[in-house]
C-alpha cells in the first residue's frame, strides 16, 4: 500500500486564499477541486427541485382525476422535472463532480488541461441554468412538451418553449467544452510512466464520455436551433403543415439524447469501478474488458437511437436494424456487471457505505438492463413503449444506476473531498430507507405498465390505481432516505470526525495525497511504475 | 391481460416471457452469487483477500453467451413484429384521424363514429393521420400501437378473436386532453356488425349537423354544450351574448353573433374571451367549411333560447 505523504507543506484547496476571498474566491476560482464542488452544490440543488416536483406528481397520481393539480399544471410540472433532472443534474452529473475534482488526481497531474476554460464551462452551465428557471416565470406560462419538446407540438403550444430550448442550447456548450478539456488533460497530462492500460478505470470512463460529449452533444444543439427557428420564423422543419417532418424532429433529436443516456451512466459505471476493489482489497477484475467495453459502449451507443421510434411509423427496416444493434449494445454492460461480481471473489470484504451503495447499483441496474432488453425487442416493445413501463425503465438506469453511483461517490470520496468523515451507522440508515423506497416507487410502475398505463398521463382509469397508490407511497419513503443522507453529509462537512489521508485503505493516487487535497494535490508529481488497483 | 383478443398477443406476449425468463435467471442468480461473496469473504472471516489473476478464456465466454443469448430474443422480438407491419390485401379499411383530444373512425360507406366498432375474426386495418400534432394508438389488449403523425399516413392493423370491449389509449403526448383521448374499440359478431354498419343516420341537417361537425372535430374536448367550464368558454347560451374578450392585448365588449364565430373558428386567437388563454386552439380554416360553420351557429342557437 502506498504511504500517504502527509508532509505536504501547500494549504489545502478548502483553505487557500487566492486573488479573491470568499465566495469570489469560488466563482472565479480556476481550481479543479473548487469547480466540481460548485458543480456538486449546483446539482445538488437543482436535485432537490426536481425531487420535489417529482413527488408533487406522485401525490397528484395517488388517486384518479384531480387530487392537487390541473392537467396543465401537472404537464408543466413533469416537464421542469425532466428539463431539470436531465439537462441540469444527470448530464453534468458525476463527470462534472467528480470527474473535475478526481480525474487530475487520479492521473497525477495539477490540474486539467485548461483551467479557465474549465471556469468557463462551469459559468455557462449556470446562465444555462438561469435561462432554464426563467423560462418558468417569462412568457405564456411554463413549457408543456415535456423534456423531449416533440414537434409539432413544440413547435404550436403557446406555452415558453423558445427559452426553455435555448437554455438546454447553453447548456450543451458547457458539456462539450467539459469534454473536450477532459479528452485533452488525459492525453497530455498522465504522469510520468501512467500508460493508457495504468490508468484507473474512472479516467477511463470519463474518456468514454468526453467523446460522446464533444460528438453528440452539436446535434441536440443544432436541432434545438431549429425548433426556435420554426416557432420564431415559421420555418418548416418539422411541422408538416409548413412542409416540415415530425419524425426528423425525432431522429435528430435521439441521435443527441440516446448517446447522452451513456453520458450519464458512463462516469456511473467508472466510480463503481473504483469502489469495488477498494472494499473488496482485491485487483479489479478484468481491467482490459472494462476498459474496452466503456469504448464499446460509447461506440454502438451512437447507433442505437432509433429504439426510441419502434412505433413512430419510421420504415420497417429501420426500425429492425436498431433493435438488433440494441441487442448488441447490452453486452458490453452485462461484461462489467460479470467483472465486478468477479471482482468479490475471494476478496476481503468491507461492507462500508460506499460498497453497499455500489451493490444496490448493480443490483438495480441489472434491473434496469434487463427491461432495457424487452424494449428493446421489437414485439414487446409495441405493448410497452410509452408506458409507464419505460417510466420505471429509465428511473432504474438514471436514478437506479446513476443516482446510485452517485451517492456511492460522494460517501466513497467525501473524506478526501471534506477532510472530515460521514456517521457510517446513519449512512447505513440512509442507504436502507433509499433502496426500499426506490423499489416500492418504481417497481410498480413496471406492473400497470406492461398492463397499458400510458405515461405523461395526468388522470388515469381505476384499475391502475392500486398501482399509482403503491407508486406514491413509496415516493415518501424514498423521500424520507434522501433527507436521512443528505442531512448526515451536511452535518459531517462541517462537524464530522477529522479523516485521515486513506480511510478505506484504497490504493489509488487520490489517496496518497492528504485529506483534503492540497492545492497543487501533490508536492511532486509522481512516477508510475506500477498497474492500479495493485492489491497485494 | 392474459387473454387473447387479438392475434398478435401470442408472439409479443411469448417474446416477453421469453426475455423476462432470460432475464430472472441472469438477475436472481447474479444476486445469489453476489449475497454469498459479501458474506463468505467478509473481512471479519476473510481477512486476507487472494488475488485472482483475470483470465481471458473467462472473458470470452461471458462475452459470447450473453451475446447469443441476446440475438435470439431479438429473434423472437422480429418474428412476432414483422407481421404486425404486412397487412393483409383483404383487411377492411377504416379511416383513423387523431385530433385533439378526440379519436374519429370513418368506415367505407361514409360512417363516422367516435367508437371502434369492429367484426370477429376479421382483419381490419387501421389508416391513421393526424390532423395537429403526434398522437399514437394504443390498444393494450390487441397488444398493437403505433403512432399517428401529421401529414403523413401510418397503418396499424390486427384480427379481434374475442367478442368484448377494449380501451384504446393515446400513448403519445400531445397536450393539455392528452389522458382523456381515450376511446374504445367494440368487437362484435359479424352479424351485428353488419347491422351497425349499415345503420347511417339520415344526414343531418341545420342544428343536428352543427352539433355533428363539434363533435368530429373534438371541439367538445375543450367546449362543453351544457354550460360547464373547461378549457375553452361553453357553448351553452353562448349565442348572442356579451362577452369581454381580448384583442391585441386590449379588452372590450363583443356580442357572439355569426361573424364572431366565424372569426373564432378560423382565427381563435383574434378574439379571446376574458378568463382563458391564448394559443390553445388552432385554426380551423380548411378543415370546417363555410356551410359547416352554418350549421355550427344553428346548433348554437338552438342551445341559446
Amino acid at each position: 500500500m502506498p504511504e500517504p505523504n502527509v508532509n505536504n507543506k501547500q494549504p489545502s484547496y478548502l483553505e487557500f486564499q487566492g486573488r479573491f476571498k470568499g465566495l469570489a474566491g469560488w466563482i472565479f476560482s480556476t481550481d479543479h477541486k473548487r469547480i466540481g464542488l460548485l458543480y456538486l452544490y449546483a446539482i445538488m440543488t437543482f436535485f432537490l427541485v426536481g425531487a420535489i416536483l417529482g413527488v408533487l406528481m406522485r401525490i397528484e397520481l395517488i388517486s384518479p382525476g384531480e387530487t392537487i393539480m390541473k392537467a396543465q399544471t401537472y404537464n408543466g410540472v413533469f416537464t421542469l422535472h425532466g428539463i431539470i433532472m436531465i439537462f441540469l443534474v444527470v448530464i453534468p452529473g458525476l463527470a462534472a463532480v467528480f470527474g473535475n475534482f478526481f480525474l487530475p488526481i487520479m492521473i497525477g497531474a495539477k490540474d486539467v488541461a485548461f483551467p479557465r476554460l474549465n471556469l468557463l464551462s462551469w459559468w455557462i452551465y449556470f446562465f444555462g441554468a438561469v435561462l432554464a428557471v426563467m423560462s418558468q416565470f417569462v412568457g405564456n406560462g411554463p413549457p408543456d412538451t415535456g423534456w423531449t419538446f416533440y414537434a409539432p407540438y413544440s413547435t404550436q403550444t403557446g406555452t415558453n418553449v423558445v427559452a426553455a430550448v435555448t437554455a438546454a442550447f447553453v447548456l450543451g456548450f458547457s458539456s462539450i467544452l467539459t469534454g473536450i478539456n477532459f479528452i485533452v488533460t488525459i492525453h497530455r497530462m498522465r504522469a510520468p510512466g501512467m500508460t493508457w492500460f495504468r490508468m484507473p478505470l474512472f479516467p477511463w470512463s470519463l474518456y468514454a464520455t468526453a467523446w460522446i460529449q464533444v460528438l453528440a452533444t452539436p446535434i441536440i444543439g443544432i436541432t434545438l436551433l431549429m425548433v426556435v427557428a420554426e416557432r420564431v420564423l415559421r420555418i418548416g422543419f418539422f411541422d408538416p403543415s409548413l412542409g416540415g417532418d415530425p419524425i426528423l424532429y425525432q431522429h435528430l433529436f435521439w441521435i443527441y439524447s440516446h448517446p447522452a443516456v451513456y453520458i450519464m451512466i458512463l462516469p456511473a459505471m467508472g466510480v463503481i469501478t473504483e469502489i469495488i476493489p477498494t472494499f473488496c482489497r482485491q485487483k479489479v477484475y478484468g481491467y482490459k474488458a472494462i476498459a474496452l467495453s466503456s469504448l464499446a459502449i460509447a461506440g454502438v451507443g451512437y447507433l442505437v437511437w432509433g429504439h426510441h421510434m419502434f412505433t413512430s411509423g419510421m420504415s420497417v427496416t429501420a426500425r429492425w436494424i436498431f433493435s438488433l444493434l440494441t441487442f448488441i449494445v447490452a453486452v458490453p454492460s452485462a461484461i462489467k456487471v460479470f467483472n465486478w461480481i468477479a471482482t468479490m471473489y475471494k476478496g476481503s470484504i468491507d461492507l462500508q457505505p460506499p460498497f453497499l451503495f455500489a451493490l444496490a447499483f448493480i443490483f438495480l441496474f441489472m434491473i434496469g438492463g434487463m427491461t432495457g432488453l424487452l424494449l428493446g425487442s421489437l414485439a414487446v416493445n409495441v405493448q410497452v413503449h410509452d408506458t409507464s413501463f419505460v417510466v420505471a425503465h429509465f428511473h432504474y438506469i438514471i436514478f437506479g444506476g446513476m443516482g446510485f453511483a452517485f451517492f456511492a461517490g460522494i460517501h466513497y470520496w467525501f473524506p478526501k473531498m471534506y477532510g472530515r468523515m460521514f456517521n457510517i451507522k446513519l449512512a447505513n440508515i440512509g442507504i436502507a430507507i433509499l433502496f426500499v423506497g426506490f423499489n416500492v416507487l418504481y417497481f410498480p410502475l413496471f406492473v400497470i405498465g406492461v398492463q397499458g398505463m400510458p405515461r405523461r398521463y395526468y388522470d388515469y382509469l381505476p384499475q391502475f390505481h392500486t398501482g399509482h397508490f403503491i407508486s406514491t407511497i413509496g415516493s415518501f419513503i424514498l423521500a424520507i432516505g434522501l433527507i436521512v443522507m443528505l442531512y448526515n453529509l451536511f452535518y459531517s462537512a462541517r462537524k464530522g470526525a477529522i479523516a485521515p489521508a486513506n480511510p478505506w485503505g484504497s490504493q489509488s493516487l487520490e489517496w496518497t495525497i492528504p485529506s483534503p487535497p492540497p492545492v497543487e494535490n501533490f508536492e511532486e508529481i509522481p512516477v508510475i511504475t506500477e498497474d492500479p488497483y495493485n492489491y497485494k | 391481460m392474459f387473454t387473447e383478443a387479438s392475434n398478435f398477443v401470442e408472439g409479443v406476449d411469448f417474446a416477453f416471457k421469453f426475455i423476462f425468463g432470460i432475464a430472472m435467471f441472469f438477475l436472481v442468480g447474479l444476486t445469489t452469487v453476489m449475497i454469498v461473496f459479501i458474506i463468505k469473504y467478509n473481512r471479519k472471516k476473510h481477512p486476507n483477500a487472494v488475488q485472482i489473476p483475470s483470465n481471458n478464456t473467462l472473458e470470452i465466454t461471458w462475452t459470447a453467451i450473453p451475446l447469443a443469448l441476446v440475438l435470439l430474443m431479438f429473434y423472437y422480438g422480429y418474428v412476432a413484429f414483422m407481421p404486425m407491419r404486412n397487412p393483409p390485401k383483404d383487411a377492411m379499411i377504416v379511416k383513423t384521424t387523431g385530433r385533439m383530444w378526440a379519436w374519429d373512425f370513418e368506415y367505407a360507406n361514409g360512417k363516422h363514429s367516435q367508437e371502434l366498432v369492429v367484426p370477429l375474426k376479421k382483419p381490419v386495418r387501421l389508416n391513421m393521420t393526424s390532423k395537429d400534432v403526434v398522437h399514437s394508438l394504443y390498444i393494450p389488449s390487441f397488444r398493437v400501437k403505433e403512432d399517428v403523425v401529421p401529414g403523413r399516413q401510418t397503418v396499424l392493423w390486427f384480427i379481434a378473436e374475442e367478442e368484448g370491449t377494449y380501451e384504446i389509449f393515446c400513448t403519445a403526448y400531445c397536450g393539455l386532453g392528452h389522458s382523456g383521448m381515450g376511446s374504445v374499440v367494440k368487437v362484435v359478431s359479424q352479424k351485428a356488425f353488419d347491422k351497425w354498419f349499415a345503420e347511417i343516420p339520415k344526414p343531418a341537417a341545420g342544428a343536428a349537423q352543427g352539433l355533428e361537425i363539434i363533435k368530429r372535430n373534438a371541439c367538445t374536448s375543450c367546449h362543453s354544450v351544457d354550460g360547464s367550464k373547461l378549457i375553452g368558454p361553453s357553448f351553452k347560451g353562448l349565442y348572442n351574448s356579451k362577452h369581454v374578450v381580448i384583442s391585441n392585448g386590449k379588452e372590450h365588449e363583443i356580442t357572439a353573433d355569426s361573424a364572431y364565430v366565424r372569426t373564432s373558428v378560423l382565427e381563435p386567437d383574434k378574439d379571446v374571451v376574458k378568463g382563458f388563454n391564448k394559443g390553445l386552439m388552432r385554426s380551423y380554416k380548411g378543415t370546417v367549411s363555410e356551410t359547416d360553420i352554418k350549421n355550427i351557429i344553428e346548433y348554437f342557437k338552438s342551445i341559446s333560447r
